[in-house]
């Protein structure tokens, strides 16, 4: 479980998250959403770690993430995996490099035990025997799952996925979706995604958060977003007149 | 002015503490170091080669158009060269050359991977990025750089000689001997001085504006630019220095 508790962060003069308080329930998926602009990258990378809060606390299970050392950090961030917008394969690496830089890294496997893992990870992400390609040289919904491969090759504990359908036709991104699902209810993940993709709200959202002009503005599950008069989360999910009709087909009894 | 000089330069120290952390994994740091050896000794080879050539030619044939009419003897003119080239061509030049090539590169891929969230996603990992990113280019530029310096001057040498000895501005036994008259081994070592610190600097300024560059490609054009004038202004200043310390 991660929780965030009273975060606030400034940049300069501009107040982008105030008093953010949100429990991220383990082997579910915790989405953040909210327009372009409500903080929701920001509230990520601070609970990833790669930013750090004005004021408040982010604690993994009962570890307060903020107040570690170096080398405690470095081995909490060996159980986080993290999906970005971009993928961040590394260009000059093969798809095989990529996943397996981790495992380089930080573990004294053999080789035959690295590859082993990397074709289960791509196996598990359908893309076995793609080992030798470039990131240049596959799709954007590829890219995306060798992303999700990178992240899961150190077995996680938590996963964190910025915008993980960006970019992505529908098909595909429902493709992701299921992807990160499965993967967080096999592996018992506290799988953290922050979108805006409608769809990926309806499909995954065990657990939807609200953000709107840095604050909390809402909380529930799937099935609660149909019911709820929450005016700023309907004017959101529901933004088009197509999907108000739909709301409204779906409530009639 | 001085408080954001003095931001830079704070800024500039913690990304070096950090650089010079212990790394996670030795083999993994010795194979960059390996590739950037290869990218920063074999990559400048021939613009290190065509420079030092020409600027031992020029040295060459510009003195001894000044020794035209005097009586200097013209063995001079080598003496002239291998001093100017080993004292301060040879380092300096190629150094301000390298600034150019090697240091906007490695601002530039350094600033790349930054926007491409390549960082990001290595420190979500437990690397220690400035580490990983900083010390293998470091230490390859300290390996490689004097070795080009100590080649460029050795081409420079041979540049002046091509130029003036086959034209007949100077005879080939005269050349010889001014090469081998009054030589001060001390300043060979002046040499590698200014190359070892020359390469640091160059080094550590690009990789430092490329580490923290912010916004899209238009800053990255910036910091690429800024590693090439930040780095020749301090190796300027560092060469003014080290002549100053290393000649009284």
């Amino acid at each position: 479980m991660i929780r965030a508790k009273n975060i606030f962060k400034s940049f300069g003069t501009q107040e982008v998250l105030k008093d953010i308080s949100i429990d991220f329930e383990t082997g579910k998926c915790n989405l953040i959403i909210g327009r372009s602009g409500a903080g929701k990258t920001v509230l990520l990378k601070i609970l990833a770690g790669l930013l750090t809060p004005t004021r408040g606390e982010v604690w993994y299970d009962d570890t307060n993430f903020l107040t570690l050392g170096k080398q405690e950090v470095r081995e909490i961030r060996m159980k986080v995996g993290m999906l970005f917008q971009g993928s961040a394969l590394f260009d000059s690496m093969t798809v095989e490099e990529n996943i397996r830089f981790p495992l380089d890294m930080f573990t004294n496997k053999t080789r035959k035990e690295k590859l082993d893992r990397v074709n289960y990870c791509l196996e598990r992400v359908n893309l076995k025997d793609n080992n030798d390609k470039f990131p240049s040289e596959l799709s954007g919904g590829m890219q995306k799952r060798v992303g999700i491969a990178r992240s899961i090759v150190l077995k996680p504990m938590y996963l964190f996925c910025d915008e993980p359908n960006s970019g992505l036709d529908p098909k595909t991104s429902i493709l992701i979706d299921n992807l990160i699902e499965s993967i967080t209810e096999e592996n018992n993940i506290t799988t953290i995604i922050n979108t805006h993709d409608m769809n990926s709200v309806m499909e995954i959202g065990d657990r939807i958060n609200l953000l709107y002009q840095g604050k909390l503005a809402w909380a529930g599950n799937k099935s609660e977003v149909l019911e709820s008069d929450n005016e700023l989360l309907k004017d959101f999910i529901f933004a088009s007149p197509f999907l108000q009709k739909l709301r409204q087909a779906a409530l009639e009894p | 002015m001085i408080s954001g000089l003095l931001y830079h330069f704070g800024q500039y120290l913690i990304m070096m503490r950090a650089a010079l952390a212990r790394p996670e994994k030795i083999s993994m740091y010795w194979k960059e170091t390996l590739r950037q050896m290869h990218d920063i000794g074999v990559g400048s080879l021939i613009i290190v080669m065509l420079i030092s050539i020409f600027i031992g030619a020029v040295s060459a044939v510009q003195f001894a158009y000044q020794l035209d009419g005097t009586l200097v003897p013209s063995y001079y003119i080598g003496y002239v060269v291998r001093d100017l080239t080993i004292i301060e061509l040879a380092p300096t030049i190629t150094c301000l050359v390298l600034a150019g090539k090697v240091g906007s590169n490695i601002a530039a891929e350094i600033g790349g991977m930054r926007q491409k969230e390549h960082i990001d996603a290595m420190e979500i990992m437990g690397v220690n990025t400035a580490a990983y990113l900083i010390t293998p280019k470091l230490v390859a530029a300290l390996v490689m750089i004097p070795l080009l310096v100590a080649a460029a001057s050795f081409l420079a040498i041979m540049g002046g000689y091509v130029a003036s000895v086959p034209t007949d501005l100077v005879t080939q036994a005269d050349y010889v001997k001014g090469l081998r008259s009054f030589f001060v081994p001390y300043n060979v070592t002046m040499m590698f001085v200014k190359a070892f610190v020359f390469a640091f600097i160059l080094t550590t300024v690009s990789c430092y504006q490329g580490y923290f560059v912010k916004g899209g490609a238009i800053e990255l054009g910036r910091a690429s630019t800024n590693a090439v004038v930040v780095s020749d202004i301090l190796i300027l200043l560092a060469d003014y220095i080290i002549a100053i310390i290393m000649t009284q």
